[in-house]
This record gives structure tokens, sequence and C-alpha cells, in this order.
């Protein structure tokens, strides 16, 4: 009886800050998760229902699973970059361009210049990560908008493919033909490559980058609110500069892994490239408007693109447009959810 | 100088030593603007000093010299004996000089723990240790009694949750002087207790506290000392309890305090001609069978509590809400309000209550501001010359004079008052017959009050029809000829003429019987 008095004056007398964390824990639990969870539900849900429909073709066997990411590693890479720089608010729209300007500097450089392949490996991806740097300080520096900067570089980009050669010039070179076709096998007659292998390697990268660094979490703070994280003493214009040029470099990587796909380098490679990979990422979870996004969703939203492109090979009867439309649909979709979600954690605001 | 917690000497103001921060003969200028004139300033080891002052008087921009946002024309700061030029809020906060402000800075997306710690997260190697550096934010979190989930994210939190989690990451930067500035506004009153409690523990460890605030009843409660700016200039510093709240005010607005007592309505005279008039108006959810005049020449008062239909009324007038039944007569004939833009072509102008969501376009400059409500009524294709523009401005800025260096100054960086005027001359310009105010005062200071309400009145004089709508019952008692009480939704009364004080209005919202 005492005890259950005390205890009733205790909590009359918690503090108001007390009262409401209480208040608020149970329904908000992380809204921020939610789009991600979805996207993660939705490749399960979108997999069980291809199995179903397909399972007879053989769309649940492993092999069909592994292709996904074979076909998408290029994709899947560029996606780590792009989860930095949407998070932290901005858009790079030059990852198409940057990516075939690798593949156009691999094939050209070994093919036409005869120069030591994993030099020009090597070279390819510090161009990329200059191209990112450049276009990260275009934005820090003169302060023009991420949109209008990676314009600019994705033509200036795409241009240098063609100033190079206006061909598609085939990889010949033993080396990177090597790498290219190198796999571990795996059973039922289904392999993983070197991209797959890279892929996994950027992804942990990226995650490990976003969680465990300050770097990370600088992103984060900048997308959240960059007046704050510049008052709060963060290095804003390393992180920005950082981001892009780190975008920059998963764009290289893609080009490489898309020239390991293809043995070719081409000006016209990857053209529309970084809507695809804008669109995943979004799909994955990443808010558009900057702050929330795991590098992990990205994956996901790659996964859920490339499970589309198997639903439209597996019918077999459907135009491959379809899958614009599919995505389109997707995005939609998710971006109603961000919406939502935004929405109602503004009002949740307002009621306390 | 090692600093003892809770070694604050009784005779503290005598020590010298006690000085933590000095700052003197403080000059600093902005183009057209002398922001600081020869201004000191000195904060004691274990004191709560409030800045008093209206907006534009220099407090903000002392703090933001003080905290290196900007930098110092003449005059030194020292800190501890040494002095100082602070570079940025960073680099003062290094010195140990660390400030919190009224918006929130802090990442909504972040976790408390992050809030506090972000750039400086507890590392093992190369990356962020999450165990230790949670474990750290809860202890200090702890130390205000604040007992919360550190790994969700913000905004998950209230406000006060936030300002608190604010104060927690300036402190922890050993800070010896923390600066709040206007800490409260968005608190209410257990919160604001809460803070108190944490304020008198820090200055009980020998910190110095700066606190700006616009509540006088606050300054006296927690302050120990005041110090207070008029137009940049130093008006002096006093101790609490030498300063009865009657001085300090009037210090604060110097001689413009007297022109608050001339403030006096004009008179009204039964032949000024019904401008609008409401005949047991309706809306859906927001007022209930309204019926009033506003006549040429007239001020009319809505007093009633908060949602008893006073901006409603005002919203359904400016075609805000459509009424469901009644009808609104304008000049004799019936009208239908269906949006803002039907109201503004009527010659209705609204400015609303909450000025900083609904009125000022901060990023725009004083002028663009001014034109916007001309052009919305000119519609968008008959551009306003630019010439045009500028006459019409720099005409509204002498008139109502707002205190800007030109008409090219963006309106986010005036301060709250000239903030109003410009809001309010945005309306004037489309030459308004119908004026509606709502809460036309809020959040500004002494002086600026009363300059709006002789504006209210000279514009009342020129003929202008004008709703007054405010909770201010002695602003209401000085402008209006007639009051309108609303309760619930509807209109329980009118008062008007002799009858006319606050405590027959205050009656009259509390007692319902139709007056």
């Amino acid at each position: 009886m005492n005890n259950s008095m005390n205890n009733s004056v205790n909590s009359g007398m918690t503090d108001g800050a007390d009262k409401i964390a209480e208040r608020k824990r149970g329904f908000s639990i992380d809204l921020k998760y939610i789009p991600a969870i979805a996207a993660i539900l939705l490749f399960f849900v979108a997999y069980g229902i291809g199995g179903l429909l397909y399972g007879d073709r053989g769309f649940l066997r492993l092999r069909t699973f592994t292709s996904i990411f074979t076909d998408n590693a290029y994709l899947g890479v560029s996606a780590v970059g792009m989860t930095l720089v949407i998070v932290s608010g901005g858009i790079d729209l030059s990852v198409g361009s940057v990516a075939a300007l690798s593949t156009m500097l691999i094939a050209y450089c070994t093919e036409e210049l005869g120069m030591n392949s994993s030099l020009i490996l090597c070279a390819a991806l510090a161009v990329g990560s200059f191209l990112g740097f450049l276009m990260g300080v275009l934005i820090e520096k003169l302060s023009v908008p991420p949109f209008i900067s990676t314009l600019i570089g994705m033509f200036l980009a795409r241009g240098l493919c063609f100033i190079i050669s206006i061909q598609s010039i085939t990889i010949n070179d033993t080396f990177l033909r090597a790498l290219g076709k190198w796999k571990i096998k795996l059973p039922q007659n289904s392999y993983i490559n070197l991209s797959v292998i890279l892929f996994a390697v950027m992804l942990v990268v990226g995650v490990v980058v976003m969680r465990y660094t300050r770097f990370g979490r600088g992103v984060y703070a900048f997308g959240g609110n960059r007046q704050s994280a510049k008052l709060m003493g963060l290095p804003t214009a390393r992180i920005q500069i950082g981001i892009y040029t780190f975008s920059g470099f998963c764009s290289a990587l893609s080009g490489v892994l898309f020239a390991f796909y293809t043995f070719s380098g081409y000006g016209r490679h990857l053209y529309g490239m970084e809507m695809d990979v804008i669109s995943s990422v979004v799909i994955g979870g990443t808010l558009l408007s900057g702050g929330v996004g795991y590098p992990l969703g990205s994956l996901f939203g790659i996964m859920i693109y490339s499970i589309i492109l198997k639903f439209i090979s597996f019918n077999g009867t459907l135009s491959s447009w379809w899958t614009k439309i599919a995505v389109g649909v997707l995005l939609l979709f998710f971006i109603v959810m961000q919406r939502f979600i935004v929405y109602v954690a503004g009002r949740k605001r307002g009621r306390t | 100088m090692v600093m003892e917690p809770g070694s604050q000497s009784p005779k503290e103001d005598i020590l010298k030593e006690d000085i933590l921060l000095e700052a003197s003969g403080i000059e600093k200028r902005f183009p057209g603007v002398h922001a600081l004139k020869k201004v000191n300033f000195t904060l004691r080891r274990g004191e709560v000093h409030s800045l008093m002052g209206e907006n534009g008087a220099g407090k903000s921009t002392l703090i933001k010299c003080l905290t290196g946002v900007y930098g110092i024309d003449e005059g030194a700061i020292r800190f501890r004996g040494r002095d100082i030029r602070p570079e940025s809020p960073q680099h003062a906060m290094r010195l140990g000089i660390s400030s919190v402000y009224q918006e929130v800075n802090l990442c909504p997306n972040l976790s408390v723990a992050e809030n506090i710690f972000v750039g400086r997260e507890l590392t093992k190697g190369p990356f962020i240790d999450w165990k230790r550096t949670e474990e750290r934010a809860r202890n200090i979190l702890a130390r205000f009694d604040m007992r919360i989930d550190v790994r969700r994210s913000l905004d998950s939190y209230s406000i006060a949750v936030q300002q608190m989690i604010a104060i927690a990451r300036a402190l922890d930067v050993s800070a010896q002087v923390l600066i709040l500035d206007e800490p409260t506004s968005s608190l209410d009153k257990v919160e604001v207790a809460k803070l108190f409690d944490v304020i008198r523990r820090l200055k009980n460890q020998g910190m110095g506290i700066v606190f700006i605030t616009h509540f006088l009843d606050q300054v006296y409660e927690i302050s120990d000392k005041i110090t207070i700016l008029r137009n940049g200039e130093l008006v002096g510093e006093y101790r609490m309890e030498e300063l009865p709240k009657i001085a300090l005010v009037t210090k604060m607005v110097g001689k413009d305090y007297d022109e608050l007592a001339q403030v006096s309505r004009v008179e009204a005279r039964e032949d000024n001609k019904v401008v609008i008039a409401l005949d047991r108006v309706s809306a859906h959810r927001s007022i209930e069978n309204v019926s009033l005049e506003l006549r040429k020449s007239e001020v009319v008062g809505f007093a009633g509590l908060l949602g008893s239909g006073r901006t409603e009324t005002a919203n359904v007038v400016f075609g805000l809400e459509q009424n469901s039944a009644g009808t609104i007569v304008l000049r004799g004939t019936a009208v239908k309000l269906a949006s803002p833009v039907d109201a503004i072509r009527c010659r209705i102008a609204f400015c609303p209550e909450d000025r900083k969501r609904d009125g000022v376009i901060g990023d725009l400059s004083v002028r663009e501001n001014i034109v916007l409500a001309l052009q919305a009524r000119q519609g968008i294709f008959k551009y306003v010359k630019r010439k045009q523009q500028y006459e019409m401005a720099d005409r509204y800025i002498e008139l109502l004079g707002i205190a800007t260096p030109d008409a090219d100054k963006k309106l986010g960086e005036l301060s709250g008052g000239n903030q109003q005027k410009v809001i309010l001359a945005r309306w004037l310009a489309t030459e308004p017959e119908v004026l509606l105010l709502d809460e036309p005062t809020r959040g500004i200071d002494v002086g600026a009050k009363a300059e709006i309400m002789k504006l209210t009145l000279d514009l009342c004089r020129e003929g202008m029809a004008i709703a007054f709508i405010s909770s201010e019952l002695d602003e209401i008692v000085r402008v209006s000829n007639k009051v309108v009480i609303m309760r619930d939704r509807t209109k329980t009364g009118e008062l008007d003429g002799k009858e006319l004080d606050q405590d027959a209005i205050l009656k009259a919202i509390a007692g319902g019987e139709a007056v």
C-alpha cells in the first residue's frame, strides 16, 4: 500500500521530458526505417510471386538468384555511392557518364595504346574519383546546386568518351578477359564472379563508413540539417567534397565492372544509368530529402529492380519497356510512402 | 586559475578574478546600421546575467560578437583574463563559450547520443565506439535528470527535450560560459521550470550564464543581474533587486514608453458607413451564427480565448474558409468570398496570426515582400514595374518607420517588429478598405507594440475599417471603439464606448450572458 503510494507520488513527479519520452515510445518505432523495411519485404514478396508463377521454368533456381547479382553488380556499386549522395541531400547525375568514361578509358588504353591493363584500371578509378572531386568542389566552393554541378560532370564525361573514340572498342586484353571471366562455381550450374565480390566489398565499405565513421555520421548530419551540421562544428566542406569524390570512385568502379561484363568500351554505354541507380536507391528507402538512407536498403532496391527484369524475361511476351513502367510505379509508391512518413512525423511533432 | 565547482564567494562582486567574460567598448557597424556603440558587458562566475532590450537593441549582435559569428570593429573581449578574438562559433566553443539558440540547431534525423557527440564520437581505432558514446550520452543527460533512450532519433522527442539536448551538447565541451538565446520561447511552464533547475545547477557549479528572453517574469525568476541595451547602446548594468519591473521596461523602451500611454482610440461616429457586414454567418466547424458590422474609421476589437472563433471569423471574411450559411455584405451588396484572391479584389486585407508561417517570406527582400499582395491582386501577368516597386517600398519604409538599411535587405534578417510592419505594408499597398489584424503585436517588443497600435489608429483615422484580434486585452481596450466577444465559436456579445475596460471584457468572455 505504502509502496504503491510512493510509486504514484514518484511518477507524478517525473519530469515532463521523461513523460514525453514514455508517451512517444511504442508508436514511433523509428519511422525512418519503414521504407527500407518495406523494400526488403517487397523483394521477398516479389520473389515469392515469381516462384509461384514461373517456378516450373526455374525462377527459384539458385542460378536465377545469383544472376540478380552477376547482372547488376555494376549498378549496385554505383548505388552505394549514390546512397551517400542522396543521404546528404544531394543528387549525382554523372554516374552513368563517368562509368561509360571508365569503360572507354580501359578499352582505348589497353587496345589502342597497349598500356598495362592493371595500371589502366587504377587510372580509370582515379579519373572517376577526380571528376567526383571536381563536382564536389564546384558544389561546395561555388555553391552550384548538385543537380547542376553533376549535370555538368555528366556532359563532360560523356563528351570525353567520344573525344577518345566514337567507336565501340572490344577489349581483348588477356588479363582483363581473365578477370572478367573468373568465377566461383556454385551448385546448380550457378556462379558468382569478381563483380559480385567487388560489389559485396563496396557494400561492406558503404555500411561501415556510414555507420561507424565520423565521416559517415557527418553525411547524415549534413543531410538532416545542413545549417546545424555547420554550427555543430562539423567539417561540412570536407564532407561534401568527400561524398562526391566517393560517388565518382563508385561510378568509375561501376564502369570497370561493366567493362568486365561486356568486354567493350563505348561512349554510348550506360545511357540513363543514373536514373536506374537513383530509382533503386530511392526504392531502397533513402529519402530524397536527405538525412535517411542505408546502403543495405539500396542493395534491396537493386534486387527489386533486377527482379522486375526477371519477371519480364521469364514472362517472355512482355516488352522490356515494361521494366520502366514497373519501376515508375514502384517509385511512385515509395515516394508517396516517404511523403506520408514525413507528414506523420511532422504531425506528431506538432502535437507535443 | 582553477575552477572549483560550487566555490562561489559571497563577495562575488568585488573579486576581480570572478570575472569570466568581459567585453569592453564593443563597436559593431553594418552597412547603414550602427549596431553596437561602445557596449560593455561583464559576466561573472556563478551568475545568471540577463541581457535585455527591445528587438534591434543589439542583444543578438552582442551575442554574435561574443561567440565569433561576427567580428568586432573595435573593443576587446577578455575571457578569464586573457584577450580573445573568437573567429567562429566553433572557436568560441573550444575556448569555453557555448551558445544555444532559440531554434534548436541539431539534426533531427540523428540519434540523441549522436546529436550530443557528432563530430567527436568516441572511437576505437578508426571506427566509432557506439557503446561508449551512448554510455557517455546517457551519463551526461542523467546530470539533467533526463532518462531517455539516447538511441532514438532526435525528432521523436519534444522541442523541450531537444532544447535540453542542445544544452547538454553545448556543455559537454567543457564550457564555462553558456549563452541561452530565447531558450524558453517554445517551452511550457513545466518545461521552463525544469530548464531553470538545470540553469541553477550549472550556476552553482560556477558557470556564467547569459540569458536572453522576452518574458519579464522569467528574468526576475532566474537572474542575478541584468544588462540593458537600447538602440545599440548600453543603458546600464543592474542587480535584479534594485530594478523593479516598471523601471526595467522604461529603461528598455526609453522615451517610447510614454508614447504607449498616448495611444488613444479614435472617436467613433454613428454616421460612419458600414463597410462590411456579416449576417448570421456560419462556417463548417469554425464559426456559428456570427453577425457583426465593420464601419469606416472604426476599430473593432475581437476578444475571446484561443479557438473561440476570433481568428476563424477573420478567415471567413478573408475567404480562407467558406461560409456555409448566412451572408457577407460588402458595401451594401452580398458577396461570395471563395478565396483570398476574391477578398483582396474586394479590398480586404489580412495580417495573419503566425507571421513566420503565413506571412514572412524571409528569403525575399523587403521590397518583394511588400509588393507581393499587390501583385496577387493584379494577377501574375501584370508586372509591377521595378521602379514603381522601389518607390512603393521606400514610401512604406518611411511611413511605417521600418528599420532597414534599404529595400533590398532580406526580410528574414529584420527584427520581429519590423517584419510585422513589412507585412502590414504589404497589405497597405493594396489600399484596402477593410484590414483584419490577427495578433499584430505578438512576439514583438513593447516599443514596437506601441508603434503598431499607433499605426492601426492612424489607418483608422484615414478611413479604414479595422478588425483588431488580440489576446492582449489591454491592447484591445486601447485601440477599439467596439469589442466583439467571441466564445465557443460564436459571438456572445458586443461592448462599446463607455463600458470598455479589461474587467468588462474578461467578464463577458467568462460570463457568457449576452451583454
